[in-house]
């Protein structure tokens, strides 16, 4: 029971956190919207005046914009695609009673904890080296000429090793989902006739598809926003450059802080239509 | 249409037997209901039945043919479960028409059978609503339309009224029995609850720990229970079971009389006692009774208006060839 008293001691007591909060989104975002309107080059004669919406217009005019716009689609779809395909068989597959189940649960988050630049050095050195690598190894073997995975195939490279951090994720969240199925229901169609397959596509698929926006949600929001992955492997380089990159290489490599920080407006503003759309579909999947 | 026979069916899980060799005929048009304690094995037979689990040895035959090997969904019957199992991302429409859509049914076909399914079971209103949004007895009643619309050679119904109150299982309990009268479809009844064996049965069939203790009409079991834990289970409140000396004057181990098989005499009787509760039910009086020389309670119905309270002294006499008598294995004494 919420009382007068109690709500204001309540305020009073989320207040820390809610300034905490407000301080570390606010501070960064001023600063950045400062920053878009002004020529600042730190090394090229320092803060030269606010320049209005030229950083707006030069960003987008640049040759570089638009392909980095399509590097990160295709980035982000990639890794959604095979992390939640590959997340729901896994997630069926973890949900069958097998010996050493605690085990190999454990085992499939693994990846999870492993930091992303990490995770792409050894993607990097371990499995992808041309010469060195695992991979070209397996490739040798079977007689193949080895793929310079990084050079020949960038960006299928780094939507493997980031599909390979956020698998144990998706496969989580989608086990918890598949658990949660009642199971009979899946007898009541095995008794109504349905196949394997359409006991999938009728039954378990429509269950998950809650799970499965929230995984496309949370994912994309994060997936926005990679980077240690590219930096580590390609630098960039070879058309693996996304929009969070390219505001990195504007800020630091041409030392355009003006420049970088439109960028960045239009990262949050992209970023705010995707959680926008995200949140009514999974707003629509709540109601039913 | 629908007669299926068990011959010798065992079911074990692992190590532990549920179902001993069980042999089991259910006649065509039958309601037959099995009843038992829970963990007596009741639910695994209808699943066994249903093939949503395989037999370890013995066969099932429905109509028939063989049937032990054949998957649920070519067996032709339809099963209501506990929880419905209703598709909750489906409209009820769309529930009702999954198993014909999965049997490649034509469209008319369907919407005529999804119409007089929901004629039938006054669901029309509701068929473009989803299931969470009915209540309990709608979502019972879009089960059983589910099943209908397969026109099934037998309905398999697991406890389906035990997740509604009180009031809506009388009712579903009626419509279950019109729905058989009118289909006149085998319909196999899995409950514990032996009111609904005893209201809705044309055959009982009562389970302990896998094995059948009796097969027969409500009322053969109610007069003629062939051994103390069918005496038991059947009729309510409980027989009562006296050991002892009581039994020993009719040559028995156990006597058992109904509770509705007690007359309250003046004086004299052959059992005095003093009344530990009495429950009025307006139409009816049960009397818990402590009786001298019998060691637990034996319980009494009497008419409504007998006003005996705590404490009172009581005189009971059973009537006439009503003592149902066991001996030592428990087994009924002719």
């Amino acid at each position: 029971m919420a009382t007068q008293h109690s709500r204001s001691a309540a305020r009073f007591m989320m207040a820390p956190a809610v300034i905490l909060l407000l301080g570390w989104m606010l501070v960064p975002l001023t600063m950045t919207l400062y920053f878009s309107f002004k020529s600042y080059l730190p090394l090229r004669g320092g803060d030269l005046g606010w320049t209005g919406f030229d950083n707006y217009v030069r960003f987008v005019t640049s040759s570089a914009f638009w392909p980095s716009v399509i590097t990160t689609l295709v980035i982000v779809g990639g890794v959604l695609v095979i992390t939640v395909c590959l997340g729901i068989l896994l997630a069926m597959l973890l949900d069958q009673p097998m010996w050493g189940q605690g085990i190999v649960r454990i085992l499939v988050i693994a990846p999870f904890f492993v930091m992303p630049t990490v995770s792409a050095l050894v993607w990097k050195n371990m499995f992808m080296d041309p010469t060195n690598g695992l991979l070209s190894h397996l490739w040798r073997f079977f007689g193949a000429e080895p793929v310079a995975w990084l050079s020949e195939v960038p960006t299928t490279s780094i939507v493997m090793i980031v599909s390979w951090q956020w698998l144990p994720f998706a496969t989580l969240i989608l086990l918890t989902a598949i658990q949660s199925l009642d199971s009979e229901q899946l007898e009541a169609a095995e008794m109504d006739g349905a196949p394997h397959l359409s006991r999938f596509f009728y039954i378990i698929l429509p269950h998950l598809a809650r799970a499965i926006t929230i995984v496309v949600l949370i994912q994309t929001i994060f997936l926005l926003s990679i980077f240690a992955e590219i930096f580590v492997t390609t630098g960039g380089a070879f058309g693996t450059r996304t929009l969070t990159y390219l505001i990195y290489q504007r800020v630091l490599e041409s030392q355009n802080v003006g420049l970088g920080s439109a960028g960045g407006v239009y990262a949050i503003i992209l970023a705010n239509i995707v959680a926008i759309f995200l949140m009514r579909i999974v707003g629509k999947n709540m109601d039913a | 249409m629908g007669r299926i026979t068990l011959n010798k069916v065992v079911k074990r899980f692992g190590e532990v037997e549920v179902i001993p060799p069980l042999d089991l005929t259910i006649e065509d048009g039958e309601f037959t209901v099995f009843v038992g304690p829970s963990g007596c094995g009741k639910s695994t037979l209808l699943r066994l039945i249903a093939g949503l689990e395989d037999v370890s040895s013995g066969d099932i035959t429905i109509d028939g043919t063989p049937a032990t090997d054949l998957p649920p969904a070519k067996r032709g019957l339809a099963m209501v479960f506990q929880s419905y199992a209703l598709y909750p991302h489906m409209s009820v429409r769309k529930n009702i028409a999954f198993p014909m859509k999965m049997a490649g049914l034509s469209q008319e076909e369907q919407e005529a059978r999804i119409k007089k399914a929901a004629d039938a079971l006054n669901l029309t209103d509701y068929l473009d609503r989803r299931p969470g949004q009915l209540s309990g007895g709608q979502r019972q009643r879009v089960a059983i339309g589910r099943a209908i619309v397969r026109e099934p050679s037998a309905f398999l119904f697991d406890e389906p009224l035990s997740n509604l109150d009180a009031a809506l299982r009388v009712g579903m309990r009626l419509e279950i029995s019109e729905l058989h009268e009118r289909l006149k479809t085998t319909m196999i009844y899995v409950t514990h609850d032996q009111v609904e064996a005893m209201t809705m049965a044309d055959k009982i069939v009562v389970l302990r720990a896998g094995h059948i203790e009796q097969v027969g009409s409500p009322l053969e079991l109610y007069r003629n229970p062939r051994n103390l834990f069918v005496a038991g289970f059947i009729g309510s409140p409980k027989m009562n079971l006296i050991p002892g000396a009581p039994a020993a004057k009719h040559d028995a181990t156990h006597i058992g009389i109904r509770p509705e098989h007690f007359r309250i005499v003046e004086s004299g009787g052959t059992f005095t006692g003093k009344v530990i509760v009495s429950e009025h039910l307006g139409s009816d009086t049960f009397f818990h009774v402590d009786v001298e020389g019998v060691e637990e309670a034996v319980t009494i119905r009497a008419g409504g208006e007998v006003g005996l309270r705590h404490g009172d002294k009581i005189h009971i006499e059973p009537e006439e060839g009503q003592i149902h008598r066991f001996d030592a294995q428990g087994l009924r004494i002719a």
